[in-house]
Formats: C-alpha cells, structure tokens, sequence
C-alpha cells in the first residue's frame, strides 16, 4: 500500500540548453519532517525548488504536493497548490515597493483578498515571531540590514500560515551569529505551525540545526538521503567530503565554465 | 556562402520568433484586463506615475515644437505670402502627429525605460517568483496595471501636449512674429476639425498599448544581472520608440487616405 506524501518527487530531469542541471532527482517528503537538501554551488538545489513550486518546467519526471500533480497541472490548480505553500527566497525578495508589514500581509492582502485592516495585525504578529516591532513595519526594506531582511522575508513566508515551507539557502550573506538566529527563527517556525519543510543550503551548521532529514544532490542526482543523526557516519564519500569541507574526494570542483 | 545564408535565415527565424513571443505576451495581458482579480491600488498608482509624472516633460517637448513649428513655417510660407497659413498649420501638425508621436517617443523614453528596468530588477531579484508563491500572477498584478494605465493616460497627455503646442506656436506668431492675437486664435480654430484631435488621441492609445507591453515584455523576461536589465531597457525604449513610427504610419494611412 502506497502512502500520500507531503512531497513527491521522481525522476525530474532539467537542462539548460546542453547544461544538464537534474538528472534524474527522486525524493519523498512525508508530512511533518524538515527536510534540507545540502550539495555544491551548481549542482540543482534551487532548480529543484523552483521544479517543486513549479516555477520551472522539468523537462521529464513528476512531481506531486498530497497527492496533487504539480507538473503539468493548470494554472489555478498550480496557484491553488501554491497557496498550501510559503517560501523564503535566497535573497529575500522583499518588494522595494512596500512598507515591511505590507509585505508581510501580501499573501492575505494581495493573494486571498484580505483587508488591510484585518490583515495588518497578522502581519504585526508574525513580525514579533521573527523578533521585530511594529517600528520596523513601517519602514522599506532597503532601510534594513540583511539579518532583518531575512527576519522579514520569513514572516513574509509564514504569514498565511502554510502546510509546507521552502527555504532557498535561508543564511547565506549573514554572520554567523545572525545565521544562527534565523536557523533558531526557522526551527521555531517550523514546529509551531506543524508544516514540512524543504531547505537547501551548503551551510552544515544550518543544515543540522534545521533539519531532521537530509539528502545531498550531487551531479543532479540524490546521491545519499537520511535522518540528520546519521550525517557524520553516512558511509557515503560524497557527504564525507562535503560535511568535512575537504578539496580532495570524489567531487571535483569545476574551475571553468561547460 | 552558404553558411552566411544561413546566419541571414536565422537572424530572420529569430525575429520572427521575437515577434512571436511578443504577440503571445501581449495576448495574454490583454486577456487578464477583463479577468478578476483586479488590483486598483497599482492601477492608480501607475497612473500617476505615467500620466501625473510625464506632465512636465510632455508640455516642455510640446511648447518647443509648437515655437519651433511656428518659426519654421513663418520661414517657408512668407516666401510664398502665405504667412496667413501658419495657424492651421500648427494645430494641424501638432493634433494630428506631432503631438502624438513626440508626446509618445518622449514617454517611451521616460515610462518604457522605467517600466523595464522595474520589472527586470524585480525578475532579477526573484521578486516575481515570490509573487507566484504569494498567489499573486505577477500578469494581474505588474503587468494589466501599466498596460491600462498607458492607454488610459497617453491621450490625455497627448491631448494637453496639443493646447500647450498650439500655445507655444500662438507665443512665437504672436510675440515673436507680430500676428494679431485674436486673429491667429480664430484661425486656429475656424481649420481644426474634431477628426484631427480625435485621430491623434486615438493614435496616442496605440501607442501607450505599445510603450507598456514593450516595456513589461521585456522587463519582464530580463536576463539575469545588471547587464541583463540595462539590455532589458535598452530593447525597451528602441522597440516601443520602432513600432510607434511604424504604426504612425498605418494609423495615418488608415484616417487619412481617402
């Protein structure tokens, strides 16, 4: 008997022109678990993510949220699917446009045809989670340092309270005390609202902290998938390099472009 | 030999793949403009920035060509003692073209150029990815706002670049040129037929539909960096400024020849 999986994922290759980014990625996310994707600059994670949202097209596999396919689907079942879905991009993507609560309110406002007024105290509410008064809601993001940037894209992210979280590489650019903050900020999140989550990142502090399982992508495959606990004696020599940052191993670093 | 044929067939494939393209984006904007949900607030506020802003940079473009047309026509006509002419010519020219097609190139410039980079900076920065992930098609919600805008506005701006050109032509003949005031203005009107207004607003509606799919196509389909953006604005300004002398001319040829 087949059991519905949060997320899906089989077999979705993509390319770039004669790039080929995904080859073959396969991976199950039951509901409830954190987990975080970790490989090398280059190697498919964001891709991956953006095939899942299905803001990208893969050229081959298939990939499903509770059962629902993502590929192929129409547009109003892809945004119905979306809104089970928030996300935290790499560099935020704040709208330069819109005071801080606003972007936090634009799921409801914008996205479910909430009044700004109803809508408002939920952004404040989901600003204070992340550790932010309502003095920063009324400034513009390009007012903020990038740890409350990053602080603000994830009330952003979990304002309409979704069933699944994505997080694309949540502390890169950020000093390691403010990446630990947002780690904090991300586990926290995670568990109060119940969701499963998806990050990639190549930060292992991060990875461990966030995570209950990981799965590394290598070469635009899944080359090792386990719980966290098993990551410092995986058996695998990719994960071994990768955890312990050597240069030496099985994966060479590419020094020029294909 | 042959590889040059091939290099001028498939220039040509792409630019009709280009046109493709384009006529598809602009189908599927013009199809959102009847389709819920709506977003007023972007509606007004783009308003104000194609219309309220271009005021200035309209009205000095128009007053100038008025003066200039004035003074040129005063050169040619006197020869001919024909001076008496120059009322029906200014308003004529500037109702007819030049109001509508300066008025427009220099929107083109002003709007076209800010409305591409915008919207590449926002692909650039994945704030339009975030807007699908906020249930929000970024269609709906960046691209039918400025599209209605443009058309709603640009005649109305073409329609105060036609007073204020008919003004600076009326300061030159009458300042300038000694003509009798009262007399210029009865010629200027007793020679301006409703038909020559309303074909140059109806031309400027054109061209506003041009202006805002010219610069949303191609903002919106910017390549990554600030290269990407700076060639997204560029193709922006030089396509829509193409097309509006190119439609001009059939627009003309459709209201005019008899």
């Amino acid at each position: 008997m087949s059991t519905i999986q949060k997320i899906r994922v089989q077999d979705v290759h993509k390319s770039f022109g004669k790039k080929r980014v995904l080859n073959g990625v396969t991976f199950d996310v039951p509901a409830g678990e954190s987990l975080v994707i970790i490989g090398g600059s280059g190697t498919g994670k964001s891709v991956t993510l953006k095939c899942i949202l299905g803001l990208m097209k893969p050229e081959q596999g298939t990939i499903e949220i509770d059962g629902e396919a993502m590929t192929g689907a129409p547009k109003a079942q892809r945004a119905a699917l979306r809104r089970k879905i928030g996300m935290l991009f790499q560099g935020g993507a704040l709208f330069d446009s819109l005071t801080v609560w606003e972007n936090v309110a634009f799921a409801l406002t914008e996205g479910r045809g909430k009044a700004r007024a109803e809508a408002k105290p939920v952004a404040l509410e989901k600003l204070a989670m992340v550790g932010l008064d309502e003095q920063v809601a009324a400034l513009y993001p390009s007012e903020l340092s990038g740890g409350m940037q990053k602080r603000v894209a994830l009330a952003r992210a979990i304002a309409a309270s979704p069933d699944i979280l994505f997080f694309d590489e949540p502390t890169t650019g950020l000093d390691p005390i403010m990446a630990d903050v947002i780690n904090d900020l991300i586990a926290a999140s995670v568990k109060r609202l119940g969701a499963t989550a998806v990050s990639i990142t190549h930060d292992m502090a991060s990875a461990r902290k966030i995570a209950t399982n990981i799965a590394m992508l290598h070469e635009g495959r899944i080359v090792w998938h386990g719980p966290v606990g098993d990551i410092d004696h995986s058996g695998n020599e990719y994960v071994d390099q990768f955890v312990h940052g050597r240069a030496e191993g099985p994966i060479k670093m590419q020094v020029r472009a294909l | 030999m042959a590889r040059f044929l091939a290099s001028i067939g498939g220039g040509f494939l792409d630019f009709l793949a280009s046109i493709g393209r384009v006529g598809s984006f602009a189908g599927t904007a013009l199809s959102h403009v009847v389709r819920p949900p709506f977003y007023p607030r972007q509606l007004l506020q783009q308003l104000w920035q194609i219309g309220w802003l271009s005021l200035p940079v309209v009205g000095l473009t128009a007053i100038f060509t008025g003066m200039v047309l004035a003074l040129q026509s005063y050169t040619g006509f006197s020869r001919f003692e024909a001076a008496n002419a120059i009322a029906s010519i200014v308003v004529i020219s500037i109702t007819r073209e030049l109001g509508p097609v300066i008025g427009s190139l220099m929107v083109a410039g002003r709007i076209g150029a800010a409305i591409a980079a915008e919207l590449g900076t926002m692909r650039v920065t994945e704030q339009i990815d975030a807007l699908d992930t906020l249930a929000t098609d970024p269609m709906k919600y960046l691209v039918v706002p400025r599209v209605v805008a443009a058309v709603i506005v640009l005649p109305l701006l073409v329609l105060v670049a036609d007073v204020i050109g008919v003004f600076g032509g009326y300061l030159v003949s009458v300042y300038a040129l000694e003509f009798n005031g009262a007399n210029y203005l009865q010629r200027t009107l007793q020679y301006l037929e409703t038909e020559d207004v309303v074909s140059g607003l109806v031309k400027a509606s054109v061209f506003g539909l041009m202006i805002a799919i010219m610069g949303c196509y191609h903002g919106y389909n910017s390549q990554r960096g600030a290269a990407g953006v700076g060639t997204a604005t560029t193709n922006a300004v030089v396509s829509a400024s193409i097309l509006i002398l190119f439609a001009n001319f059939f627009l003309t040829q459709l209201f005019f020849s008899r």
